[in-house]
């Protein structure tokens, strides 16, 4: 039976479900236990936002506490995994996957090539993306373009609460690497979700509404930013088909494609950096196989090629916004 | 010296030694010839430190190896047929062509990979740790890393995180003498000669043997091996070494002494100091030594010869394996 729950509380219901399901889950990240060297009873915190709380109560033998040393406890999540075990790294923001790329970029993701098919590293890292909280340049970015770029690994990014429920559960149980995005502004959003457990398949995209004039691909925290421009658009009559494809490898590219060849016109809205980004990859991609389809230039909304600033009025105007999507969908209709 | 050891076992080890040694001799001049591609760290001159360790393991134990890791390969149990044809591209290696000499795997003998990022191997070799204390069978994890990966971060932060998780897992220093063309002199200054001493730091008993004494090493790693197995947590066991090659063929080597290796494989070799010691204690025969060369020579001969005329990859094969699932 659905109920509204937070965004973060589907995430805490996802992993403990799946702990409960199978013994070999196991869990470890900076504070998810949380003695926090109080002293205290274990557990009083539950991760840096809480995301966590109530699971090594549940399960002691299966929730780490890590030393603030990512290389070594994300590769003891790559190596645990690589040996029968399905771990999940939580790394409190994905600014700090600089501090152990390796274990993912060169290890997790290319073991299975490497060793040519005989090896499975069903590892996942949940880690905290997006800008808004005036946490500035390096504990604001959404550097999951920097992964999708990597063969091997599988990087998901949900928008909603029911979503990452279902998408997080698949991750844990694929075989392969997955990096799971999640954005610090969603954590307290609710929306309906289902007690029991569910799976959302990778690379499916959610369509969330059908319209004749613009496609609007959008990711995470920008899918409401997307639905609430389509509205402001309906009502001057421009009608918006808005994809969220909820992970960026694998890509549902047939939505994305199926989609424009209906409407003709592409708008892709991305909080990460716009060089070599998502919105690029959509864009070229669409380019390239659907070109004759396109009435006009496709248009990406992304922040400057800048670095997240600190100052709350300098941090609105790097964001997407409602206005610049609007703006932007209203180009390709010129 | 050799107490524990069955005679078996002893002409096991010497079996593993010297497939080592004619592996790598073999492949240092068939490099010479152009028919192998890629870049290849030879082991040769370290044989003790990989069989040492490895003839106290079973192939539910893991380890994780380096860029030079054709020695921790054979002494774990991948097969050396499977291993030449790799080292050559082919459709028949170990990994299907698709991994080369720095990248030999084989998880079903518990190999975690040859690896070609310095100090990649501890925090991998503590997440198979940690499953072994987590499936409570026994099992241990060994990390084998060069003097040069002793100075990475990974290595630090995982001999912390293995004394406070309270993993079994040993740290095997492999002091070769050069990180590439370094020596730790100018690396490594802990004060003392060992770098050994670094690792007690972190609460976690650690030795420092002669690297080129079977009968030293085996006995640190059985000590090490046993008090993981019994739940007594990480150990520490630098194995003072030579590599009797350059960081990697074609490597002109002008950072060495003149004589070192020379001297070295007269004085100081570890199968001929094997051998020796247990000729000279009467437990083995020198033709029974002699006799395993000759079968190991016919090995190697016969794994270069399947390598050359095994065919390369199916073409196809560059696409597959990437992800489990698509």
């Amino acid at each position: 039976m659905a109920r509204k729950i937070m965004f973060k509380e589907a995430i805490n219901e996802a992993i403990r479900l799946e702990m409960e399901r199978d013994e070999t889950v196991i869990l470890m990240g900076l504070d998810v236990a949380g003695s926090a060297g109080t002293g205290q009873e274990r557990d009083s915190w539950g991760g840096v936002l809480g995301v966590t709380k109530g699971l090594y109560h549940q399960f002691p033998e299966r929730v780490f506490d890590a030393p603030i040393s990512e290389s070594s406890y994300i590769g003891a999540a790559v190596g645990a995994s690589a040996c029968g075990m399905r771990a999940i790294g939580e790394l409190m923001f994905a600014d700090f996957l600089g501090v152990c790329f390796d274990q993912l970029y060169n290890q997790a993701a290319k073991f299975r090539y490497m060793f040519g098919g005989k090896a499975v590293t069903p590892v996942t890292i949940r880690t905290i993306i997006g800008a808004g909280f005036c946490a500035a340049a390096q504990h604001s970015q959404s550097p999951y373009s920097i992964f999708t770029h990597v063969p091997g690994l599988k990087c998901i990014v949900p928008s909603n609460a029911y979503d990452a429920k279902g998408l997080l559960a698949t991750a844990i149980q694929d075989d392969d690497p997955c990096i799971f995005f999640e954005h610090k502004a969603l954590y307290t959003t609710k929306g309906d979700v289902p007690e029991e457990h569910y799976r959302i398949p990778l690379g499916k995209a959610n369509i969330l509404q059908e319209g004749k004039d613009v496609t609007i691909v959008a990711l995470g925290l920008m899918v409401s930013v997307a639905t609430k421009a389509a509205k402001q658009l309906e009502k001057d009559g421009i009608s918006c088909t808005i994809i969220d494809p909820r992970t960026t490898s694998p890509l549902d590219q047939d939505a994305i494609f199926s989609s424009v060849k209906k409407t003709g016109r592409l708008v892709v809205v991305d909080e990460d950096s716009s060089r070599c980004g998502f919105a690029a990859d959509i864009v070229a991609m669409t380019a390239q196989e659907v070109f004759s389809s396109l009435k006009a230039a496709p248009q990406m909304v992304t922040p400057p090629f800048v670095p997240v600033p600190f100052a709350r009025n300098l941090e609105t105007a790097y964001l997407p916004s409602a206005a610049k999507v609007e703006a932007a969908v209203r180009q390709t209709m010129e | 010296m050799s107490g524990q050891m069955s005679k078996e076992a002893l002409l096991k080890a010497y079996r593993k030694m010297r497939q080592i040694r004619e592996f790598e001799e073999r492949i240092h001049s068939e490099f010479a010839t152009g028919e192998i591609p890629g870049f290849v760290h030879l082991y040769a001159g370290e044989e003790a430190v990989a069989v040492g360790f490895c003839e106290h393991l079973s192939n539910k134990d893991r380890i994780s190896s380096t860029h030079r890791g054709h020695g921790h390969c054979i002494a774990k149990g991948v097969d050396l047929m499977g291993m030449m044809a790799e080292i050559y591209g082919r459709k028949t290696g170990t990994c299907g062509g698709k991994g080369g000499s720095m990248h030999i795997a084989d998880l079903d003998v518990g190999m975690l990979g040859a690896n070609g990022i310095v100090g990649a191997g501890p925090p991998l070799a503590c997440g198979a740790g940690l499953a072994s204390k987590l499936r409570k069978d026994g099992s241990v994890s060994v990390v084998f890393f060069g003097d040069g990966a002793a100075n990475q971060g990974t290595n630090f932060e995982s001999m912390n995180l293995a004394v406070t998780w309270d993993l079994p897992v040993i740290f095997v220093l492999e002091n070769n003498g050069y990180a590439e063309s370094t020596s730790p002199k100018y690396t490594a200054r802990v004060g003392t000669e060992n770098i050994s001493d670094r690792a007690r730091g972190f609460g976690m008993p650690a030795i420092t043997v002669d690297g080129n004494d079977f009968f030293a090493v085996y006995e640190a790693a059985g000590e090490a091996i046993e008090r993981a197995r019994k739940g007594g947590g990480p150990s520490f066991v630098e194995c003072k070494t030579l590599r009797y090659y350059g960081h990697f063929e074609g490597d002109a080597q002008t950072y060495r002494p003149k004589g070192e290796v020379k001297d070295a494989r007269a004085n100081n070799d570890p199968l001929k100091r094997f051998a020796a010691a247990v000729v000279a204690a009467d437990l083995i025969d020198s033709v029974e030594l002699e006799k395993i060369d000759k079968e190991v020579r016919a090995q190697v001969d016969s794994a270069v010869t399947a390598a050359k005329a095994a065919p390369d990859p199916d073409p196809e094969s560059l696409f597959t394996d990437v992800y489990v699932s698509y």
